[in-house]
Order: C-alpha cells, then structure tokens, then sequence
C-alpha cells in the first residue's frame, strides 16, 4: 500500500486544521495558511491522480480499518482526485485574484473568518469528492452549506444579508428532501455505504420488490442534490446571492460549491443508483428537461439584467443546466460531456467575477451602460472578462467550446435526443452571445469621458490569477483529448 | 374495511412522519415570516428524524448497550439508526444557528421578519449599494 493512498484523509484533516488555526491569528496569517493548504491539497489530489493512475483501479481507504459494513471508507480512482485538483486550485486561484477586493470588502478584525470558512469550504469539497458513504456525504453538504453561507454573509449590506439567507433557506429545502431520501434508502436497503447501497438496490430492483420506496428515495436525493445545486427551477436565488458577494465568494460558490454538489449526485448515479434504476425509471428524463429548460430561462435571464455581476450570476444558471441536461442525456458520453462543463464552468466563472469587479471598480458602476470603454482602464481586467465571455459563448480552442461540442456528441448516442439538445445549444449559444458579445462591445468602445488607468504592476496577483486560468482554459480546450480521455477513464473506476 | 384501518395503524409513524414532513417542508418554502420559516425547517428535519427511529426500533429488543453475559446481537436493536439520528440533530442544530443569526441581522437592518417586506425594501435601495 503507498503512502499517498492517505492524502485524502491528510487533506480534510488539515483543511480543518487550518479552519480552527485561521481562527486565532490574523487576517494576513490565515490567508497565507488558506493558500498554502490550497497548494498543499492541490500537490496531493495531483499525486494521487498519477498514482489512480498507474494502478488503474480505484482504491478504496478504511478508515480505522474497519471492514464493511461498520467502518466508514473514502474511494478514489482518477476523477475524484482530479477534481480535487480542480477545486483546489480555482480556490487557490480565486483568492489570490479577488485580494485587493477582499481587502476593500472583508472588515480588518473579522477577515481571518473569511479564510476559515474557505478552509471549510475546501474540506468539505474534498470530503464530498472522496467519500464513499452516503451520510458523511450529507453531514459534508450540510457543512458546505453553512460555510457558503459564512461566505456570503462576510460582507455586511442588507443585500448580502437577505440573499444569504434566501440562499441557506433553498440549500435546507435541498438538504431536507436529500435527506428524506437517505432514510428512505436506508429503510428498504439497511446499507450507507455506496457499494452496498448498489448491490442492494440492484438485487432489489431485479426481484422487484420496494420498487416505489427505491424510486422515492433515489428521485428526493437527485432532486435534493439539483435544489441544492440550482437548477430550474430553483436558481431564483441565485443573481441576488452572487451579485452581491464579494467577488471571490461569488466566484467561489458558483464554480465550486454547486459543482461539489453536483459531482456528488454524479457519483451516486454512476457508483449506487446504477444505470439500470436512474436511466429506466424515467428519473434522468426530468433532469434532461429541467436542465435544458434551465439552460433557456438562464439564458434569458441574463440578457434581461443591466447589473453585469447579475447577468453573470444568472449565466450560472444556464451553465448548471448544461451539466444537469448531461447527466439527464446518458450515463457515459453525457457524463462525459458533464464533467468537462463542471471543468470549463470552475475556471471561467470565479475569472468573471473577479474580472467584473475589477472593471466595475474602474467604470464605477456595476451597470453596462456604466462600462463603456471601461477595458481601456484597466487592461488586465478588461482581457480576463473577454476570454471568459468567449469561453463561455463557446469560440473554438476554449473549453466552452469543447464543452458544447460534447454535449451535441453525446445527444447522438440517442436519437430521440439529438434534435432538443441540439436546438438548445443551438439556441443558447446564439443568447450567450448576444449578452455576453453586448458586454464586450460597451467595454471596448471608446470611453466617454477619461478615467484613472489601473496598471498592470499594481494588480499583480489578479493579472496573475487571471492569466493561470486562462493558459489553463486555452490547454484544455486546444488539446481537450487527453483531459476527455483521464475523465472517462475516471468515469469507468467509479 | 378493517384491514385496510389495521394497515394504516401498522404504519401510523410513517404516516405521521409524512404529514410532518410536508408541513415543515411548505412552511419552509411558502412561509414570509422568518422565524416560521425556521420552526417549519425544524419540523421538516425532525419528520425525517421520526422515520429513521421508528425504523430502527423493534419491538421486544433491548437497548444496545451490551450489559453482563448478553452478548447476543439479536437481542438488541441496531444502534445505527439512532446515531445518524444523533449527527443530523447536531447538523440540524447548527443550521438552525446559522439561520437564526441571519434573521438577527436582517431584522436589526429592516425592523421586520417578513421576507416580502424585507424584499421590497432591499429592492428600492438597490441603488444604493
């Protein structure tokens, strides 16, 4: 057994380590402790990827070696590490990025508060990765959650306020019906743990018995798991809850959490509910349709919003019915599709956020008609929100791109499906376009009237923060096939 | 007739949880006022928490807490149910704090607890932030 088989208990462990650390010292501290765990949990997801690997085979970890079914376990092969990476790094990216913004927003005596609840945040997305019993990945959301929470309630406007509030009142109603769902599970299978949970489900769904319970269980956790995440339509909360966050927290919710949630129910459909219960109940179906349906009144929704941060908020709507219309298309090729979005969405949108605040910091306001020629302010800025609007759109050699072209491969596995996906892409191209194309018109024309230029030298760590994502974006969107082929092969281990 | 009564009557708990479940749970959703929002959520964890000790109760077992000579596990009950009821009361707990304090802090901004007004209000200032 290799030593790196440990890191995913090692990186939970020391994210709340260096939770109740960054709760004693100051602001400065805690972020430099936050952004060294981040590298740290970074180096050891990338370790234990190559190790998933060579061996080839997912590994499952006892805790306290206790055999089934009394311990408790946590399972990796190759996408859950990966994932890890991805988490890490985008927080890692996103705080550095959103600095000189967290300074202006966080208050001096509370800011080492923020980097904890990011250290909760971070463990909380590496346990929902890694474990392999259904309750821990409850008691996980359930602190993911509050830590979002803590994020968004930092910046103290009434706005914030309420939006945290309506944010943690749709998250409960998600936690509540997920579950509702577990016990409903638990009480026809007596099993937490993933592969009994499987193996029971499947030796019940084949006799036949239970068969209204087992879909009840596994609809409230799917559905649980898409309330927490936002699909329509259940996003309302979500323009208020970003837009009005600090851009980090807005970044971080939106290109984190809500993926933590989703690669969650992804991981049960694949690895508990089997493709046999979840594609031929009919469940997959009304996640197809409420994700292309989100995918549309997403789409609108932005183009309708004068407040830019809104209008990207909304966008996150449309992105998380991507994913979902994925997982809804078909176990391996939409997966596939899915997984990738997850991806392009984690390193594009916290890069909006940030961007947004930047040049709304320079434009001085957060409408568009306030942008005009904000970009020739403040060039970093205006670049980073370029590249993210183009990924999004879906230009080629971006993931955006590679991410719709895997979406319309997938809708042909089923031909039932390849007309609606296709007109939903279709259509939702031509909307990103239109709002995000709008945009980049007002922020490249020239200025009306002339405003301070913020330098490159004096933003360093956004222009840096900026440029990663970007360069890492443009890798895997030029050369997508070795990244597609990892997360298939991660989708086969699990 | 009587079979169908003594039916409902075996699975009474569950009805009841059911019930409960779909009280808090509407309460949770459709409720203006905060503070009932919250009871409603309270409600709504603690139907969730009936089922699974229902569940796990079976009658005739003892307490599984192994005392003397009695160490045959068919003489107890499963202690699982009742532990996964133990750690959602400590989330659900913690949650209830979270939102507690929220409500705190929305109603020392805006002198109500009704989110409707609360929204309004925000909604005019808008501007201003």
């Amino acid at each position: 057994m290799a030593f790196s088989v440990n890191f995913p208990l090692f990186s939970i462990v020391l994210c709340f380590m260096s939770a109740v650390l960054a709760a004693l010292i100051s602001g400065r501290a805690a972020r430099a402790v936050t952004l060294a765990l981040c590298a740290l949990t970074a180096a050891g997801a990338l370790i234990l990827m190559f190790f998933g690997i060579r061996t080839g085979a997912a590994t499952e970890y006892l805790m306290g070696h206790f055999p089934r079914p009394w311990g408790n376990e946590l399972r990796f092969g190759i996408l859950e590490p990966l994932l890890v990476l991805l988490f890490s790094l985008v927080m890692l990216l996103t705080l550095l990025g959103g600095r000189k913004q967290l300074e202006l927003d966080l208050e001096k005596s509370k800011s080492n508060l923020y980097y904890m609840m990011c250290d909760l945040v971070l463990a909380s997305l590496i346990a929902l990765s890694y474990t392999n019993d259904i309750f821990t990945g409850y008691v996980f959301l359930e602190i993911c959650t509050i830590a979002a929470c803590g994020l968004l309630m930092i910046r103290q406007i009434g706005r914030t306020t309420l939006a945290a509030t309506r944010y943690m009142i749709f998250s409960l109603i998600g936690s509540g019906l997920f579950l509702l769902g577990i016990v409903f599970l638990y009480a026809v299978t007596g099993q937490l743990l993933m592969p009994d949970l499987k193996a029971a489900i499947v030796s019940l769904w084949a006799n036949g018995s239970y068969r209204t319970v087992l879909i009840t269980g596994i609809s409230l956790v799917s559905i649980g798991l898409a309330v927490k995440s936002g699909l329509f339509p259940f996003h309302f909360w979500m323009p208020d809850t970003y837009g009005y966050a600090t851009p980090s927290s807005g970044g971080i919710l939106s290109g984190l959490v809500s993926k933590g949630y989703i690669f969650l129910l992804i991981k049960l459909v694949l690895s508990v509910f089997t493709e046999d219960v979840f594609y031929k109940s009919g469940l997959s179906n009304v996640l197809y349709v409420l994700g292309a349906a989100g995918i549309i009144v997403g789409s609108i929704g932005a183009l309708m919003e004068k407040d830019v941060f809104r209008m990207v908020a909304y966008s996150s709507a449309a992105q998380i019915g991507y994913i979902f219309m994925g997982i809804g298309i078909s176990p391996d090729l939409g997966m596939l599709a899915a997984v990738f979005h997850i991806m392009t969405h984690a390193l594009t949108k916290p890069m909006l956020f940030l961007a947004s605040a930047q040049l709304s910091q320079a434009a001085g306001g957060k409408k568009r008609e306030n942008w005009l020629g904000a970009a020739h302010f403040n060039r970093a800025a205006g670049a980073a929100f370029g590249f993210g609007t183009l990924s999004m759109i879906g230009i080629p050699l971006t993931m955006g791109f590679v991410s719709k072209y895997r979406f319309a491969l997938a809708a042909f596995e089923k031909s039932e499906l390849i007309v609606p996906t296709l007109v939903v892409l279709a259509a939702s191209t031509i909307l990103n376009a239109m709002y995000f194309i709008r945009v980049l018109v007002v922020l490249y024309s020239s200025p009306a009237e002339d405003k301070p230029r913020v330098r490159i030298r004096d933003q360093i760590p956004f222009a840096v923060s900026a440029a990663l994502l970007i360069l890492m974006n443009l890798a895997a969107g030029t050369a997508a096939k070795p990244l597609v082929g990892l997360i298939s092969r991660g989708l086969g281990l699990m | 007739m009587t079979e169908v009564l003594q039916k409902l009557w075996d699975v009474r708990v569950f009805l009841a949880a059911v019930v409960l479940f779909a009280v808090g749970f509407v309460t949770l959703l459709l409720h203006r006022n905060l503070m009932k929002k919250i009871i409603g959520l309270n409600i709504m964890d603690t139907a969730a928490y009936l089922l699974l000790t229902a569940l796990g109760f079976i009658e005739g077992r003892l307490s599984p807490i192994v005392l003397g000579e009695n160490t045959d596990p068919l003489l107890y009950v499963n202690p699982l149910p009742a532990g996964l009821v133990l750690t959602g009361i400590v989330v659900s707990v913690s949650v209830t704090a979270v939102l507690l304090a929220l409500t705190v802090r929305l109603y020392k901004r805006y002198h109500t607890l009704d989110l409707d007004v609360i929204y309004a209000t925000a909604m005019k200032e808008h501007g201003v932030n």
